[in-house]
């Protein structure tokens, strides 16, 4: 089921946002797995606290780059549905 | 004109320590050498603490707490803070025997990432007898509860061979009850232990074949709930695996007494050149040690590697196993169809699995064979 605007997605434990220093660039630690992460997915996942809301962090994502909203979330649903799909997001 | 010395290769990704050859448990594939080593050579606590600093420098990010039984060191809780500390993800590789709360409690307070878990069979009789331990079967299901409890990532790992081909569906059934995020389902590979006992753990390519279906199949369906990996056989596969990601390309092996190795299995090569982190910082051994250079790359290759398609997908797949069946580290790997030998080994793991031995040689410091 796709994330909705009332979900809180948060990392669980066990899953790290870690800038790679080495190789210059962010990623996600998890068990057996390391996802490279853009710039723009790191600022995503920096929001993915379990404390804000779908709707506060499309919010806030679209007010820091200037983008409608409704493309915002459309990107970070996709995001988010495949990471939580990989069991390294959880709502 | 002057020489340009060769770029230095790009960093690892993962470090494997084996912190020590001692288990509780017998597994006839066990991928330590036969030649496991003695307690009394195992490097201490701040001589690892070293290894993962250096690791983290070097770019590595994952480090893997293996054996042996890891929490058979009495400085376990220690080591794993030395790695947390160091920035590197820490992931504990256990048979989950001999692991009290107490000592659980220690070891997610130091910063504990993931565990590993394995089981041998999805019920008491053929989990206990493949691990060749009576009553492992209720202390693995123990330390699963406590992992989940804790709310840490728990993964059960599944060896697979003839005796518990047949439960691989079990396993996924297993992994879900005990609340895993992840399961492997790894098919033996022949090295060390396993190829000792080949005879007895080869399964059939049909049942193999049908069990592979089934992983796929679940996967879809699991998705979001569990993630599934399989390493496939690769006595019935059409190429071979990348072993170790390729040679000195991602990982590193350290042995308990600090030997340095391309992959685990690399000390059956002979004439190979291994460094000790004892004397060598981690960084000099990855970019020099003779034994990281002699197969990395595609420099080393002959035909028909040089000029294949897949040469930098496969990295000519396994050098041990090269050497295991083909008789020259340097050959092909015959798990690959363009081998010459592929046809024989698949012919003769085929005979194995249907008409080979029973009698196991049990993992152990002492000569053991039973039936």
């Amino acid at each position: 089921m796709s994330i909705a605007p009332t979900d809180r997605p948060r990392l669980p434990r066990g899953v790290k946002l870690r800038h790679d220093d080495v190789r210059g660039r962010w990623t996600l630690l998890a068990p057996e797995r390391i996802f490279e992460v853009d710039a723009t997915a790191a600022a995503v996942l920096g929001l993915c606290d379990g404390e804000r809301d779908l709707g506060a962090i499309v919010a806030d994502l679209a007010a820091r780059y200037n983008a409608p909203p409704e493309v915002i979330e459309k990107d970070v649903v996709k995001m988010l549905d495949d990471l939580k799909a990989k069991r390294v997001l959880e709502t | 004109m002057t020489a340009h010395a060769p770029l230095p290769p790009a960093p690892p990704i993962g470090v494997l320590v084996e912190l020590t050859h001692r288990c509780p448990l017998g597994c006839a594939y066990c991928s330590n050498p036969l030649a496991l080593e003695r307690p009394a050579a195992e490097i201490d606590t701040q001589t690892w603490a070293r290894v993962f600093s250096e690791a983290a420098a070097l770019g590595a990010l994952h480090v893997h707490l293996s054996g042996g039984e890891p929490t058979a060191r009495r400085d376990i809780a220690a080591i794993t803070r030395a790695a947390a500390e160091a920035g590197l993800y820490t992931n504990l590789i256990t048979s989950g025997v001999g692991v009290s709360e107490k000592l659980w409690g220690e070891l997610v307070a130091s910063g504990l990432d993931h565990a590993q878990l394995s089981f041998q069979g999805t019920d008491k009789a053929t989990n206990d007898r493949y691990g060749h331990y009576e009553g492992a079967w209720e202390k693995k299901r123990a330390f699963a509860a406590m992992v989940t409890n804790a709310g840490l990532p728990l993964t059960i790992n599944a060896v697979i061979h003839r005796g518990n081909l047949h439960q691989v569906g079990a396993f996924i059934e297993l992994a879900l009850e005990l609340g895993a995020r992840r399961l492997e389902v790894a098919h033996t590979q022949y090295y060390g232990w396993a190829l000792a006992n080949r005879a007895a753990l080869m399964p059939p390519k049909a049942e193999v074949m049908d069990a592979i279906a089934l992983v796929e199949a679940a996967r879809p369906r699991l998705s979001g709930q569990l993630v599934i990996d399989m390493v496939v056989p690769d006595y019935y596969a059409r190429y071979p695996k990348p072993c170790a990601g390729g040679w000195g390309r991602v990982a590193i092996n350290i042995s308990p007494s600090g030997k340095a190795l391309p992959c685990h299995a690399a000390e059956s090569i002979p004439g190979l050149e291994f460094w000790n982190v004892k004397d060598h910082s981690l960084a000099e051994i990855w970019r020099d040690s003779p034994a990281f250079r002699a197969f990395r790359g595609t420099d080393w290759m002959r035909e028909p590697c040089r000029s294949c398609e897949r040469r930098e997908i496969d990295w000519g797949g396994c050098r041990c196993q090269a050497l295991a069946l083909a008789g020259d580290a340097a050959a092909t790997d015959p798990a690959c169809h363009k081998s010459p030998h592929h046809a024989g080994i698949e012919a003769m793991a085929a005979a194995e699995a249907k008409t080979g031995p029973s009698a196991i040689r049990w993992r152990s410091y002492k000569e053991k064979v039973e039936a």
